[in-house]
């Protein structure tokens, strides 16, 4: 059995670009995903993603990125838009109240989708230039403005307003809201690829996967799910420190329990039983730039280091501007962690000036907390070495590192930034180690050297 | 043959309580289809573990699970010698030094029985995230070539390709030659109406309205930030307990009440009362 020349003339076209989009598709996974259109129906679309996914998607992040690229590889079947039970020529409120009525229900419905495109076809085009025609989803969404539905469909739904049953109905809104804007973009991408070839488009449209996306950039909505990423990197780290540790040491022999086992085999000590370890667990000192200039960053390492709370015996965690503070009790085990950070730029006395001035926030860290650095503990440094031209004092930066048994800096700008402007990454990084830390994959990348 | 269509999939597995949507249903059917083995990842309760047994249960094969583990190792993962036994023939009979290693004190681990079952068998190989790494070098050998080499008696080929399915919890990051030799089957949290539809599936009895309502609630708890949202399994246990206390109708009251069947932390459940504005308990 072969495949059509087209097929896997549109096959390699899309594993190609899923590599340039960034996804590790091995020469063997193409293989497994051309296995696997031998066996499927070709007709069912869904399948066929699935089947795609299967075989090259090996990461959650990607996701995202594959489904685009495949709904532009792979686009639905559009005939005329006969199916929709709207009429053509209705009026707006007319379609305004089908697609309330839409939005109330299931977004999965292939009817939703249906009148996503018909309303595409409807208010998408606009004149780009004279003679040439465009697509855009903003037209569409301007005409319907599903956002000033909101109010009619939460009275539809519930009996009266307010409380839980509406925070659940609004939640559902939001929802097929979304799925409808997205269904629209889609659509909007479809025609465009159509016009002007599928290659063009597909590197404009397919955002970073999320490891990859910058922490100094991030959305509001990309740091959401920047979070939740946080609590299983937490507990990747704690799992590969527990490893490390029982490699060093296996533990003394547990001389009654080896002759115990020794009983059944007459004597003979076949099964020797070893003491469990005693774990070891390091303590961790946290010092955290709180500058505005790299608050979406400290945002994010503060709940990495509420996440590590609970991996290690002791987390001191301190934050600075142009001076420094203790936070940890904000951290408390079973404390809000969102509640944490918004009270920290309230409560916590680390702003004279509002300058970030790291050589005055080492003096005065190692003057006011002498003891939180001790032969036990891992100093890890998190910000942008950015000074302000004041003082460095680097020696009192590498006698705290000297203190510790590890010290690290994470630097959250691109490498090749550093050293300009008021940047002293070169100087401090020559007495702390410093690792660029732009994305949850290098924040991932430099857990697994840590310990 | 396990499964003729990603349909047929659907079918089987929703004849024993398992809905698959189509992510579930086209993996499983590659998985049998290709003969390769399906890597199941996703956060705790979403149905991984579950899936292999509807497999086994759908197309009545034989289920062999393998629980990994930190320290897991050759010899509970694969075979092991059995020393008394060897012992006890050796101090039986001088000459018996040349038969102590054959079939007779071989003792079999779940890889092994699974390689040589004769019946059709599902392996399931759960929380591979929690075994070091060195097994998943182990895992290698068997998930490509089916077979396993032991020195004193050779290659052991499968006699019958098992059905392979191995989970995980992403708590660490699996070996990239593991994977590519694997399907990929992420599995999230479900769609309120796939939701609702599971507790229909599961619990018989259930009145719609409040599957619809729960489904729909959870999904709401989801949306907040919380440190471990509920799973699908955790769902069931609401629907259980409402209908246990005999109720038909789902209030913030009983929400508020009944909430530490879903939360089980103590600021996860001070921060869904602030923000769906529960009666407060603390």
């Amino acid at each position: 059995m072969t495949a059509p020349a087209s097929l896997v003339d549109r096959h390699v076209g899309f594993v190609h670009a899923l590599r340039e989009a960034g996804l590790p598709v091995s020469p063997a996974e193409g293989l497994d995903a051309a296995h696997a259109l031998m066996v499927i129906d070709l007709a069912e679309r869904e399948t066929l993603r699935e089947a795609y996914a299967a075989t090259l998607v090996k990461r959650p992040a990607h996701r995202p990125g594959f489904d685009l690229l495949f709904d532009l590889w792979f686009p639905p079947v559009t005939g005329p838009a006969a199916s929709t039970d709207v009429p053509d020529d209705a009026a707006l409120p007319e379609l305004r109240e089908r697609l309330a009525e839409l939005l109330m229900g299931d977004p999965a419905d292939p009817t939703f989708r249906e009148f996503a495109r018909a309303m595409v076809g409807r208010f998408g085009q606009v004149q780009a230039a004279p003679g040439r025609q465009s697509w855009f989803s903003f037209p569409v969404l301007r005409a319907l403005s599903p956002e000033t539905l909101v109010a009619r469909m939460l009275a539809a739904m519930l009996d009266e307003r307010g409380g839980l049953p509406e925070k659940v109905a609004r939640r559902h809104i939001s929802r097929t809201i979304e799925a409808f804007t997205e269904a629209v973009a889609s659509d909007v991408r479809r025609r465009i690829a159509e016009e002007s070839g599928v290659e063009k488009i597909a590197r404009s449209t397919v955002r970073p996967p999320i490891d990859r996306v910058d922490f100094l950039r991030a959305t509001k909505e990309e740091l959401a799910r920047l979070r939740r990423e946080v609590y299983p990197l937490a507990r990747r780290l704690a799992t590969r420190l527990s490893i490390r540790q029982k490699r060093g040491r296996r533990g003394r022999l547990d001389f009654r329990r080896t002759v115990r086992a020794s009983l059944s085999t007459g004597g003979v000590p076949l099964t020797t039983h070893l003491r469990p370890p005693r774990p070891h667990r390091p303590e961790l000192v946290v010092l955290c730039d709180a500058s505005d200039s790299v608050s979406t960053f400290s945002h994010f390492t503060l709940l990495l280091t509420f996440a590590l709370r609970e991996q290690f015996t002791k987390v001191r965690a301190f934050a600075f501007v142009d001076t420094v503070d203790e936070i940890t009790d904000l951290f408390a085990p079973g404390a809000d962690v969102l509640d944490a950070i918004g009270r920290l730029t309230d409560e916590a006395d680390i702003v004279r000036f509002g300058r970030t001035d790291y050589g005055h926030v080492f003096e005065r860290f190692a003057e006011r907390f002498p003891d939180a650095v001790g032969p036990r503990t891992s100093l890890l440094i998190l910000g942008d070495a950015r000074s302000n031209y004041q003082v460095p004092a680097l020696g009192t930066l590498k006698r705290l590192a000297g203190q510790a048994r590890h010290a690290y800096w994470l630097n959250p700008e691109p490498r090749a930034q550093w050293d300009t402007g008021d940047s002293l990454a070169t100087a401090y990084g020559s007495v702390v180690p410093m690792h660029e830390c732009r994305n949850v994959a290098q924040l991932a990348a430099f857990v697994e050297t840590l310990a | 043959m396990w499964f003729a269509s990603p349909d047929e999939v659907r079918g089987r597995l929703a004849a024993v309580d398992y809905l698959a949507d189509d992510g579930i249903a086209t993996s499983v059917f590659l998985a049998g289809a290709l003969g390769k083995p399906l890597l199941a990842e996703g956060p705790a309760g979403v149905g991984k573990t579950q899936l292999a047994k509807a497999v086994a249960r759908a197309t009545g094969a034989r289920l062999i699970r393998l629980q990994c583990y930190e320290g897991l190792d050759e010899a509970r993962a694969l075979y092991e010698w059995n020393y008394k036994k060897q012992l006890l023939r050796i101090q039986a009979d001088d000459g018996a030094w040349d038969d102590i290693f054959s079939e007779e004190f071989l003792l079999e681990r779940p890889l092994l029985r699974a390689i040589r079952s004769e019946e059709p068998t599902v392996l399931l190989i759960d929380e591979t995230d929690k075994a070091d790494v060195e097994v998943e070098g182990l895992l290698l050998e068997i998930l490509s070539d089916y077979q396993i080499t032991i020195p004193e008696l050779g290659t052991i080929t499968a006699a019958r390709r098992p059905y392979v399915v191995l989970t995980s919890n992403a708590t660490r990051e699996l070996s990239e030659a593991l994977k590519r030799r694997c399907l990929y089957l992420h599995l999230g949290y479900p769609t309120p109406e796939r939701e609702r539809d599971i507790l229909l599936a599961q619990i018989p009895g259930l009145p719609a309205s409040i599957a619809d309502q729960l489904a729909r609630t959870v999904a709401t708890l989801r949306g907040l930030e919380l440190k471990k949202s509920p799973s699908i399994a955790e769902t069931v246990d609401w629907a259980h307990t409402l209908l246990a206390l005999g109720r038909t109708e789902l209030d913030e009251a009983l929400i508020g009440a009944t909430l530490g069947v879903v939360l089980k932390h103590n600021s996860d459940q001070v921060r869904a009362a602030k923000e769906l504005g529960l009666p407060s308990r603390s």
